[in-house]
């Protein structure tokens, strides 16, 4: 294993991993938004509002996400959307993360008991009343380790941007296996900085989930 | 001027599911003050009933009537909404598995509504909480979240946080039907202590003894219909209907 190489690389390869961190971060924050969006249309009284939140459920989560980044990214112009790779890769990953997340969120506001709604609004509560004070505060406990899955699994799917050309780890490492003919290294230095990633971001769910179990 | 006078009166009630008829065509009127204890077999309809009085479960057919409002009024949906919070408000319902909030404290479970639809200060909900939960007698396990309590003292709680709202009418269903037999008497007696305060109340219940101690009338439901009605002395120990009989037949032999 040639360590020299390495560490001569180690630097770009630190930056690329900023790259990474920031589209995760930002892929999850719209994922997050349109998963809360995406809750908030399948359990709405709106049978329209529902079919829509429905369809972008089973789209989203029924193509690969490379797909959708190809369309987004290639497609896009053709029909008037003119986006930069960066630009591509978060919205693309954005959206379909917050297909993810909206069963997750879903999943959890649905799993409270029934009764506590009639307890709710045999008190009077309206529906967002009830859902405010009773039932979300309730669901956000049984949301914070899910939503943590969903998190995990959208910053390895960053990694797909690397195929559009956004210079990230993936991207990085494989642009250096052309330089250096060294694959093993350079994919190894890339699946450890992916590691540490997700390390972090994993302690800081389960420090988030300690924080609501308690209040 | 509407023709109504009485408290509460249930028109003609009638409530399907499907092809299923839960409910079919009941009348009932109840007095102010008066406690009327509804006993009948498992799936008889009397949750259905209870829970069409607050429109909980709505009708299929027939009107509810509460002080001289109608409270399944048909309105547009905003409208019916506001309509519907209103009355709610002036009826407590208790449930047999409590359906306390378990991220409240005892206290923060009772104040919750005065303080969001009364507009109460946290001062004023305070001291409501406490009165409330003297009345039950749980003054000292206020800060306690439910987790913490055992079945009657929830069920105790959940009395206090219907009551809270200062209702005119109390309906409850089955409350003490998931408590451990020891734990019974505890709610009763907070229930026999709102009887002596003349709350009107709606209770339905499995258990005669309590039916025939507290009630002024008993109701004996079957397979969606009111069988029979009357005192409980009457409906207890001198049954007109075949049906009742049988029902309390195996009800009190299987109790004993
Ligand atoms: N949501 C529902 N869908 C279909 N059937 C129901 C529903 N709720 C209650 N029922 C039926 O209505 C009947 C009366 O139920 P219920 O009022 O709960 O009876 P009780 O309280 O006397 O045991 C039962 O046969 C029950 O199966
Ligand atoms: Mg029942």
């Amino acid at each position: 294993m040639d360590f020299e190489l390495m560490q001569k690389v180690y630097p770009f390869f630190l930056e690329a991993a900023w790259v990474t961190i920031l589209l995760s971060v930002l892929t999850a924050i719209l994922g997050l938004t349109l998963g809360a969006l995406g809750t908030f249309a399948r359990l709405s009284r709106f049978v329209v509002l529902r079919a829509i939140g429905a369809a972008y459920v089973s789209v989203f989560r029924g193509t690969p996400a490379l797909i959708q980044l190809f369309i987004l990214y290639f497609g896009g112009p053709q029909i008037g959307i003119q986006l930069d790779a960066f630009q591509a890769g978060v919205i693309g990953l954005g959206i379909n993360a917050g297909a993810y997340m909206t069963e997750t969120i879903r999943g959890a506001i649905i799993s409270i008991d029934k009764g506590q709604t009639e307890a709710a609004r045999t008190l009077g509560l309206s529906r967002w009343q009830t859902m405010y004070k009773v039932i979300l505060p309730q669901s956000l406990r049984l949301m914070v380790r899910p939503l943590g899955v969903n998190i995990n699994a959208l910053i390895k799917a960053t990694a797909l941007v690397a195929a559009i050309s956004v210079v990230e780890l993936t991207y990085t490492a494989q642009r250096y296996i052309g330089s250096t003919y060294k694959p093993f290294e350079m994919f190894l230095l890339a699946g450890v900085l992916y590691m540490i990633i997700i390390y972090v971001a994993g302690r800081g769910v389960t420090w988030l989930d300690r924080k609501v179990q308690i209040t | 001027m509407n023709e109504q006078t009485k408290f509460v009166e249930i028109r003609h009630a009638q409530k399907s599911y499907g092809d299923l008829e839960v409910l079919k065509d009941i009348s009932l009127t109840v007095d102010r003050g008066q406690i009327v204890g509804i006993i009948g077999s498992s799936g008889s309809g009397k949750s259905t009933l209870l829970r069409a009085i607050n429109d909980l479960d709505p009708l299929t057919g027939g009107e509810v009537w509460l002080d001289g409002v109608q409270v399944n009024k048909n309105l547009p949906y905003r409208k019916y909404e506001k309509h519907i919070n209103e009355m709610r408000q002036q009826v407590g319902m208790v449930f047999q598995h409590f359906n306390l909030f378990p991220h409240m404290t005892a206290r923060e479970n009772v104040t919750m509504a005065p303080i969001m639809l009364k507009g109460l200060s946290k001062a004023e909900a305070n001291k409501l909480a406490e009165e409330q939960l003297d009345e039950v007698g749980l003054l000292e396990r206020i800060d306690y979240y439910p987790s913490q309590l055992s079945g009657g003292q929830k069920q105790r709680v959940a009395i206090a946080r219907a009551l809270a709202m200062k209702p005119k009418l109390m309906l409850f269903d089955e409350a003490t039907s998931a408590l451990d037999p020891e734990l019974v008497e505890e709610v009763n007696l907070v229930m026999k202590k709102l009887a002596e305060k003349h709350m009107t109340m709606i209770i339905v219940t499995h258990e005669m003894d309590f039916a025939s101690s507290v009630c002024d009338r008993v109701l004996f439901m079957d397979q969606g219909v009111v069988v029979e009605e009357g005192p409980p002395e009457v409906i207890f120990k001198n049954p007109k209907q075949k049906r009742t009989r049988e029902f309390l037949r195996k009800h009190l032999a299987g109790a004993k």
